[in-house]
C-alpha cells in the first residue's frame, strides 16, 4: 500500500456505497498504486452533501448498488469514468452519462458463464423438479409414500426438442443459448435489433417470440423500455407448458400477473433469481412445487466477485494511465 | 394375442398397463392374496413377464414359470436379471435403451448444478423467509470450465460428456476399454486417477459384477474435499457407507444421487447433510415422453416376440 504522504497525491474513485466484493472479500485485494478511495459510505453526511464538500475534483467512479443519476453528476463536475461492479447498469442514468461524455466499465464478461450456468440450472431444476423431488426425498416420502408424483407425468419436460426463446442475447444470453444447444434445444431470440452473424432466428417482439418457445429465459438489462416487457399478453403466448426463467431483473416481467399465471396453471412453472421488490417475493409463489426461487445469487461465487473486483480496478487503473478501458460499455 | 398372459411383478406405469390390457391378458402379481399360489395356479399359461429396472426377474421368479418365454424390462439397467441364465435357458431379454438416454443425461447436469451452485438450498432460503434477513452465503462452487471426469463412456455417458462440453468442461473418462472415437477426451485406465483429476465425478456405467462399488473410499478420497460425486447409474455402484462418511467428514465436497443401495431407503445422514447433497428418487427417466417411449418399446418387444419377429431391442 502507498505511504500515507503519497496517497495525498493519488487522484480519488468515489465509493458511494461499500461494494459487495470488497464488504465480502476485503478491500485489500482491490488496492491501486494509482488512486485512492473516497468513501462516501463512511460519512455521516447525506450523500448529495458529502459530495458537495468533496466531490469537486473526482475524477471517477467505481459504482456498485448505488443510483447515479442527474443530481448526483451535478456534483461531480469532473467525473470521467464509472466503473461497475454489477452486470446490470439500471442504476445508472445512462443517458445523461452519455450527454456528459462520461464513459462506463461494466462487468465484461465476468458474470457471463456464472449466470448462464445459474439459468440453465434452474431451467432443468424447473422442468425436472429437482429442488422439489429433493425436497420430498428429505422429507421421507419416497419410502413412505412413493413416487414422487409429477415425476414421469406431464409435470415433468424433456428438455430435446424444447424451442427456448432467449430474451436478450448479448453476453449471458449467448452463453445460455451455446449451453442449451447441447442438449438438443433449439434456440430463437429477442434483441432491441437482431445480431449480425447469429444464425438463430430473430423475432421482432417478445410476444412473437413467446408463441413460439417453450421456455422463455430473460437474460437482458432492465431498462425503461423492458420494465414489464414480460406481461399478461407475452405469458398467454407463452401458454399453459410454457415456463419462464429469469436470470436478468424483476421488473422486466409484471410480476403480479405472472404470480396469477403460475396460480391458475396459465404457464407451466418458473425459475427466479430476481423479484421486483427484492428480499419480498410473492407468498403464492412459496406453495408452489412448479417453481424455484433463489435470493439473487447467479453471480455470488467467490471467484466472480474477486474477478469483477479486480476488473473494476484495472478499468480504473487504465482510465488514469490514459489508456483504453479493459471493458467499456458500448450501448447499441 | 389377447388370450397371451403377460405376468407384471409390480404396477409400472399406467400407461404401461394399459397398452398391455390392449393386447395381451394381463396378470397382476401384486393384486394376488397369495403370490406363490398365484404363480402355481398360472404359470401354465404365463408365456412373458413385465418388469422394471430394481425389481428384474428374481431367480425364484424364473423357477416358478416353466413357460416363461421372454422378460420385457421397463429400463435399460439389467442388473436384477440373470442374463447368463436366462440364455441358457431360451429366455428372450428386452430393454429400454437410447430413448431415457437424453432424460437421464439432463439430470446428471441438473444435479451437478444443482449441487455446486446449491439451487434446492437457495430455494429453502427463499420459501423460509431468511432472505428478509440477509444475504445468502457466497457460493465457491462453479461449473464451467470444471473437469469432468465419467464413469462409463457408453451412450448416457457421452450424452453427459456433449453437455458438458457446452459449459466448456475438461473431459475425461474411465471405461473397460478405451474409445478411440472419443479420442478428444482423456481416458484414464484407473478410477481413481480418474477421480484425482477430475472436479466432478460422474458415474454412468452399468452394475455388473466388475463395476459393485467401483466408487470405494479410495476413489472417494481422490476425488477430494472440494470434489463431487453424481450418481446416475445404480446406488451399489458406490459403497454408500463410505460415500456417507466422507461427506459426514468432509473428505467430499458435496453429492448429487439419483439411485441409492436400498431405494427408496436413503441414509439419514445424507439428509442431515442438507446442501452438500442433491437426492432424487431415482428420477433419471422422469419426463412424460421419455416413459411412453419406454413403455412402447416394453410393448413392442413383446409383440414382435409373439409374432414371430426380430426383437426391437434385445439384450439376450
Amino acid at each position: 500500500m502507498a505511504s500515507p504522504a503519497a496517497d495525498e497525491d493519488l487522484p480519488q474513485v468515489l465509493l458511494i456505497k461499500n461494494p459487495p466484493a470488497f464488504a465480502v472479500l476485503g478491500e485489500e485485494h482491490f488496492t491501486s498504486t494509482k488512486f485512492r478511495y473516497l468513501k462516501a459510505f463512511e460519512s455521516s453526511l447525506p450523500l448529495h452533501d458529502f459530495l458537495a464538500a468533496h466531490g469537486g475534483s473526482v475524477r471517477a467512479i467505481l459504482a456498485s448498488l448505488s443510483v447515479v443519476d442527474a443530481s448526483v453528476l451535478d456534483l461531480l463536475p469532473e467525473v470521467r469514468v464509472i466503473a461497475t461492479t454489477s452486470a446490470g447498469l439500471n442504476l445508472l442514468d445512462l443517458p445523461e452519462c452519455r450527454r456528459r461524455g462520461i464513459k462506463i466499465a461494466n462487468a465484461g464478461d465476468v458474470y457471463s458463464t456464472d449466470v448462464a450456468d445459474y439459468a440453465v440450472g434452474l431451467l432443468i431444476d424447473v422442468l425436472r423438479k429437482i429442488s422439489a423431488s429433493n425436497r420430498y426425498v428429505k422429507q421421507g416420502f419416497w419410502a413412505s409414500k412413493g413416487d414422487y408424483y409429477p415425476l414421469g407425468s406431464k409435470f415433468c419436460f424433456q428438455l430435446r426438442g424444447k424451442r427456448i426463446g432467449i430474451v436478450g442475447l448479448g453476453r449471458i444470453g449467448y452463453q445460455v443459448a451455446k449451453r442449451l444447444e447441447a442438449f438438443g434445444c433449439s434456440i430463437a431470440y429477442n434483441s432491441r435489433k437482431a445480431k449480425p452473424g447469429v444464425s438463430y432466428p430473430f423475432y421482432q417482439t417478445v410476444q412473437e417470440l413467446a408463441a413460439k418457445s417453450d421456455a422463455l429465459i430473460l437474460c437482458c438489462g432492465l431498462t425503461q423500455q423492458t420494465r414489464h416487457l414480460v406481461n399478461k399478453e407475452v405469458l398467454a403466448a407463452l401458454g399453459k407448458e410454457g415456463v419462464v426463467v429469469n436470470v436478468a431483473r424483476g421488473g422486466v416481467i409484471d410480476e403480479k400477473e405472472m404470480v396469477r399465471c403460475l396460480v391458475e396453471g396459465e404457464i407451466a412453472g418458473a425459475g427466479l433469481d430476481v423479484f421486483e421488490n427484492e428480499p419480498e417475493v410473492p407468498k403464492e409463489l412459496m406453495e408452489l412445487d412448479n417453481v424455484v426461487m433463489s435470493p439473487h445469487c447467479a453471480v455470488r461465487t467467490r471467484e466472480s466477485l474477486m474477478e469483477v473486483g479486480r476488473l473494476a480496478v484495472g478499468n480504473l487503473e487504465a482510465f488514469f494511465s490514459n489508456e483504453p478501458l479493459l471493458s467499456e460499455f458500448e450501448d447499441d | 394375442m389377447e388370450s397371451i398372459a403377460v405376468l407384471m411383478t409390480k404396477p409400472i406405469y399406467s400407461y404401461l398397463q394399459a397398452e398391455l390390457e390392449k393386447r395381451f391378458k394381463v396378470l397382476k402379481l401384486w393384486e394376488a392374496q397369495d403370490g406363490s399360489r398365484f404363480l402355481e395356479d398360472h404359470n401354465q399359461i404365463i408365456r412373458a413377464v413385465v418388469s422394471d429396472g430394481g425389481t428384474g426377474l428374481s431367480p425364484e421368479l424364473m423357477a416358478a414359470l416353466p413357460k416363461l418365454e421372454i422378460v420385457s424390462s421397463f429400463s435399460v439397467g439389467m442388473d436384477k436379471i440373470d442374463l447368463g441364465k436366462c440364455k441358457e435357458k431360451g429366455i428372450r431379454v428386452s430393454n429400454t435403451p437410447d430413448v431415457l438416454t437424453d432424460d437421464v443425461a439432463d439430470l446428471a447436469i441438473g444435479l451437478t448444478l444443482a449441487v455446486l451452485r446449491k439451487l434446492p438450498a437457495s430455494d429453502r432460503y427463499v420459501r423460509s423467509g431468511m432472505w428478509k434477513k440477509g444475504e445468502f452465503k457466497l457460493g465457491t462452487k462453479q461449473f464451467s470450465g470444471k473437469s469432468v471426469g465419467i464413469v462409463g463412456l457408453g451412450r448416457i455417458g457421452q450424452a453427459i460428456a456433449t453437455r458438458a462440453e457446452g459449459f466448456g468442461c475438461k473431459i475425461s473418462y474411465h471405461s473397460r476399454t478405451p474409445k478411440p472415437e472419443s479420442s478428444n477426451y482423456t481416458y484414464y485406465p484407473s478410477v481413481v486417477d480418474l477421480a484425482a483429476h477430475s472436479d466432478i465425478l460422474v458415474v454412468a456405467c452399468a452394475l455388473t459384477n466388475e463395476t459393485r462399488h467401483i466408487i470405494n473410499r479410495e476413489v472417494i478420497d481422490a476425488l477430494g474435499p472440494r470434489g463431487v460425486l453424481v450418481n446416475i447409474a445404480r446406488g451399489a455402484t458406490v459403497d454408500e457407507p463410505e460415500l456417507v462418511s466422507a461427506l459426514v467428514e468432509g473428505r467430499l465436497g458435496g453429492a448429487g444421487l439419483d439411485v441409492f443401495e436400498n431405494e427408496p431407503n436413503v441414509p439419514e445422514q445424507l439428509i442431515e447433510l442438507d446442501e452438500k447433497v442433491v437426492l432424487a428418487p431415482h428420477a433419471g427417466s422422469g419426463t412424460e415422453e421419455t416413459r411412453k417411449g419406454m413403455a412402447d418399446l416394453v410393448v413392442g418387444n413383446l409383440v414382435a416376440h409373439f409374432e414371430g419377429k426380430e426383437l426391437l431391442t434385445p439384450v439376450v
